[in-house]
C-alpha cells in the first residue's frame, strides 16, 4: 500500500499525493522527543531558578545556615568563654593582652564583631543564636506543614458535618491571639522546665519550647485551611473530572493531581511561617521570656546592648542585622515560591 | 439582605464570645496547672502565711469552684488581686496602664493606616515606575525589620542623636516616636495590601467606563478606585490590632511608657499570676473584638460578599 504511485488527476481538486511521503523512522523519533514532559514541580522550579531575587536570597541562606552550623566547630572562641582584659572591644580590636601576645609573635584571632561587656567574642555569640533562630523556624514550619496538612486532609475527606465542625474549630483558633498564648505558656512551662533534669529541655529554656507548643496548637490552622480548600478546589475542576470520566483510579488522581496541585500551597505557606516563628522567638528573647541564660538568642543579645547604646552602637547593629537578613530572605525567597508554584498570582 | 446581615453578624458574636470564653479558660487553667504556689517567692514565708494568703485569694478553693467564681468576678470587671504588687487590685492597675496604651495603639494605628493606604495608592498608580520601586523596597525592609530594632534605631537616630523628640514617653510629644515605632510595620504591611487591591481594582471594567464617561482622573481614583480597594485593608485590621498590642510590650519598655504592655512584661518577670490572666484577658477581648467589627464592618462595605 505505502509503494502504491497515486496519480494526480489534473482537473481534479484533490490534493496532490506526490507531494506526501511518509516519514522516516528517524522523523518520527523527532516529533516524539520534541518537547520532554515536565513535571509541575519541575517545571516551578525552573521558573524559580529565573527568578533572580529569590535565588540570591536562598544563596544567601544557604551560606548563613552552613556559617552558622558549620563554624562554631572550629572557632577559636565559644560563646560562654570570657575574658575580663578584652571587654568591650571594638571589631577587629585586640585587647593589650593580644596585642602583647602579638607582638610576641603568637596568633591571635581577631574578634571580628568585637567583644561585648564580658569580653565574650561576639561574631561567634551572633552566630550561635543564627543558629538558633534558624532552628526555631525550620521545626516550627516542620510541625505546622505536619499538622496542617493531616487535619486539612481529614477534614476533606470526611466532609459534611465533620468538615462544618473541624472548620468552625480552626476558626475558634485561628480568632485565638497566638502571641499572648505562647507569653502564657512560657511563663507556665519555666517553672516546670527549671525542676527538669532532661539537660536538652533545660538548654532549649522554656521560651523555645512554649513556641514549639503553641504551633503545635495553633499555627497549623493556617495550613488545615489552605490545605482544605486547595483540596476542595482540585475536587471540582474539570481535568479531575476528565479524567476520573476516562477511568483513572482514585489512587491515580491522588498522586497525579491532588498531591502536586497541593504542594506549592504547602511550600508557601510553610515558607511563610518560618519568619514569623523567627521573629515571636526574638521577641520572647527581648521581653526576657525566650531561651534560658547561658544560651544567647539575637532578641536577648539586642536586648542586653540597649545598656550601652550611645557607645557600642554595634552590639545592636549585629543581631539585628543577622535577624533583619534572615527574615528579609525568607520573605523574597517565600515571594518568589510563590510567583513560581502559582504564576496566576502573580501580579 | 438585612435579617441575612443580622443573622450574620448574631452568628459572628457568638463565635467571638465563645474565643473569649476559650481564651480565658486556657489563661485559667494553663495558670492554675503551674505547680508553684504563686505566693513562693525569693522571701521565705511560712506555710501559715502562705495558707492565710491562699484563703484570701481564693485559691484553697477547688479549681472548677475557683473558675466559676473567676469568671463570675470578670464579668463584674473584677480581676482579683495583684500577688506581687501587694494591695493593689489588678483592675487598678489596669486601668492605670490603659489610657497610655490606647492613646498609643490609636496613634500608632491611624498612622499606619492613613500611610498605608496613601502610599498603596500612590505606588499602584505609579505602577513599574521608580517611586513604585522605592515604596516597594522600603516596605519589604519594613517588613522584616523586629519591632524592637525599629524602636531602637528611632530613639537612636530621632531621640538622641538628632534630639527632634524627647526619650522619655511622659515628656511633652514623647508619644510620637513609641506610636510611629509600634506603626511602621503594619504601615508598610497595609501599603503593599492596598497596592495589589488597588491595582485590581484599577484593571476593572467600571474603572474603564468611568474613564470612558470622561470623569476627572481625581474623581476616578478617589470615589471609584480608593474606596473599593480598602476591603483587605478593612480585613487586617484584627492583626494590626494584635500586632500593635504585642509590640507595645516591646515598644513600652524601650520608651518607658507606663502601659499596660510595660505592666504585662513587668508581671511576667515577677510572676504575677493574677495580673498575668488579667492582662491577657483583657489584650485577647480586644484583639477579638477588633477582629468581629472588622468582619463586619467588611460585609457593610462590600455587600457582594456571600454572607454564610
Amino acid at each position: 500500500m505505502e509503494n502504491r504511485e497515486l496519480k494526480k488527476n489534473p482537473l481534479s481538486f484533490q490534493i496532490d499525493p506526490a507531494k506526501f511521503a511518509p516519514a522516516t523512522d528517524e522523523e518520527k523519533a523527532q516529533q516524539l522527543t520534541q518537547r520532554e514532559s515536565v513535571s509541575f514541580f519541575k517545571d516551578a522550579m525552573r521558573r524559580l531558578a529565573h527568578n533572580r531575587m529569590a535565588m540570591i536570597c536562598l544563596t544567601i541562606l544557604v551560606l548563613i545556615s552552613l556559617i552558622a552550623f558549620i563554624v562554631p566547630y572550629f572557632y577559636p572562641y565559644t560563646y560562654t568563654q570570657q575574658d575580663v582584659t578584652s571587654k568591650h572591644l571594638a571589631p577587629f580590636e585586640y585587647s593589650r593582652k593580644e596585642m602583647a601576645k602579638i607582638a610576641k609573635g603568637q596568633d591571635v584571632f581577631p574578634h571580628i564583631m568585637g567583644t561585648d561587656n564580658l569580653g565574650r567574642d561576639y561574631c561567634i555569640r551572633v552566630i550561635y543564636c543564627t543558629r538558633i533562630s534558624l532552628m526555631v523556624g525550620f521545626i516550627s514550619a516542620m510541625i505546622v506543614v505536619f499538622i496542617g496538612i493531616i487535619y486539612g486532609w481529614l477534614s476533606c475527606y470526611f466532609g459534611g458535618k465533620v468538615d462544618l465542625i473541624m472548620m468552625r474549630i480552626v476558626d475558634i483558633i485561628y480568632s485565638v491571639p497566638d502571641v499572648l498564648i505562647v507569653i502564657l505558656l512560657s511563663v507556665a512551662i519555666k517553672d516546670v522546665i527549671s525542676q527538669s533534669k532532661n539537660d536538652l529541655i533545660i538548654r532549649l529554656g522554656p521560651g523555645m519550647i512554649s513556641i514549639f507548643i503553641v504551633f503545635g496548637l495553633l499555627y497549623w490552622v493556617s495550613m488545615a485551611r489552605q490545605v482544605r480548600g486547595q483540596v476542595l478546589s482540585i475536587k471540582e475542576q474539570e481535568y479531575v473530572l476528565a479524567a476520573r470520566a476516562s477511568g483513572a483510579r482514585p489512587s491515580h488522581i491522588i498522586l497525579k493531581h491532588m498531591i502536586p496541585n497541593c504542594v506549592s500551597v504547602i511550600i508557601i505557606t510553610a515558607a511563610m511561617q518560618i519568619p514569623s516563628a523567627i521573629f515571636t522567638e526574638s521577641f520572647l528573647s527581648f521581653v526576657g521570656m525566650g531561651v534560658s541564660m547561658p544560651m544567647p538568642s539575637l532578641g536577648s543579645l539586642a536586648s542586653d546592648a540597649r545598656s550601652g547604646l550611645i557607645s557600642y552602637p554595634y552590639l545592636l547593629m549585629f543581631p539585628a542585622g543577622a535577624i533583619f537578613l534572615i527574615v528579609l530572605s525568607f520573605n523574597l525567597l517565600g515571594n518568589g515560591l510563590r510567583d513560581a508554584f502559582d504564576p496566576k498570582l502573580r501580579s | 439582605m438585612n435579617a441575612k446581615f443580622l443573622l450574620y453578624t448574631v452568628k459572628r458574636f457568638g463565635m467571638a464570645v465563645l474565643t473569649v470564653f476559650l481564651v480565658i479558660a486556657i489563661t485559667f487553667f494553663v495558670m492554675h496547672a503551674i505547680p508553684a504556689s504563686p505566693f513562693s517567692s525569693e522571701k521565705a514565708r511560712s506555710d501559715a502565711t502562705i495558707a492565710a494568703l491562699e484563703a484570701k485569694y481564693g485559691f484553697d478553693k477547688p479549681v472548677p469552684v475557683q473558675f466559676v467564681n473567676y469568671l463570675k468576678n470578670i464579668l463584674r470587671g473584677d480581676f482579683g488581686l495583684s500577688t506581687k504588687w501587694v494591695g493593689s487590685t489588678v483592675s487598678e492597675l489596669i486601668m492605670g496602664g490603659l489610657s497610655y496604651s490606647v492613646q498609643l495603639g490609636l496613634t500608632g494605628a491611624s498612622i499606619a493606616i492613613t500611610l498605608g493606604v496613601l502610599l498603596g495608592a500612590i505606588a499602584a498608580l505609579n505602577r513599574g515606575k521608580l517611586l513604585d520601586k522605592v515604596i516597594q523596597v522600603v516596605t519589604t525592609a519594613l517588613v522584616s525589620m523586629p519591632n524592637f530594632v525599629i524602636a531602637t534605631l528611632l530613639l537612636i537616630i530621632f531621640g538622641l542623636k538628632l534630639k527632634w523628640f524627647p526619650t522619655m514617653a511622659t515628656q511633652e510629644g514623647g508619644m510620637f516616636l513609641p506610636a510611629l515605632s509600634l506603626s511602621l510595620y503594619p504601615m508598610a504591611y497595609i501599603t503593599r495590601l492596598e497596592r495589589s487591591a488597588m491595582l485590581d481594582v484599577l484593571g476593572q471594567d467600571y474603572i474603564r467606563t468611568a474613564r470612558a464617561k470622561g470623569l476627572r482622573n481625581n474623581k476616578v481614583i478617589f470615589k471609584h478606585a480608593l474606596k473599593n480597594a480598602l476591603g483587605p485593608v478593612i480585613t487586617y485590621a484584627g492583626p494590626m490590632m494584635a500586632y500593635i498590642l504585642t509590640g507595645s510590650m516591646v515598644v513600652e519598655n524601650i520608651f518607658s511608657v507606663p502601659g499596660l504592655g510595660r505592666l504585662f512584661v513587668n508581671s511576667m518577670l515577677r510572676t504575677d499570676y493574677m495580673m498575668i490572666m488579667g492582662v491577657t484577658i483583657v489584650l485577647a477581648v480586644a484583639i477579638i473584638l477588633m477582629n468581629f467589627l472588622a468582619d463586619v464592618l467588611y460585609k457593610v462595605m462590600d455587600p457582594r460578599i456571600n454572607l454564610s
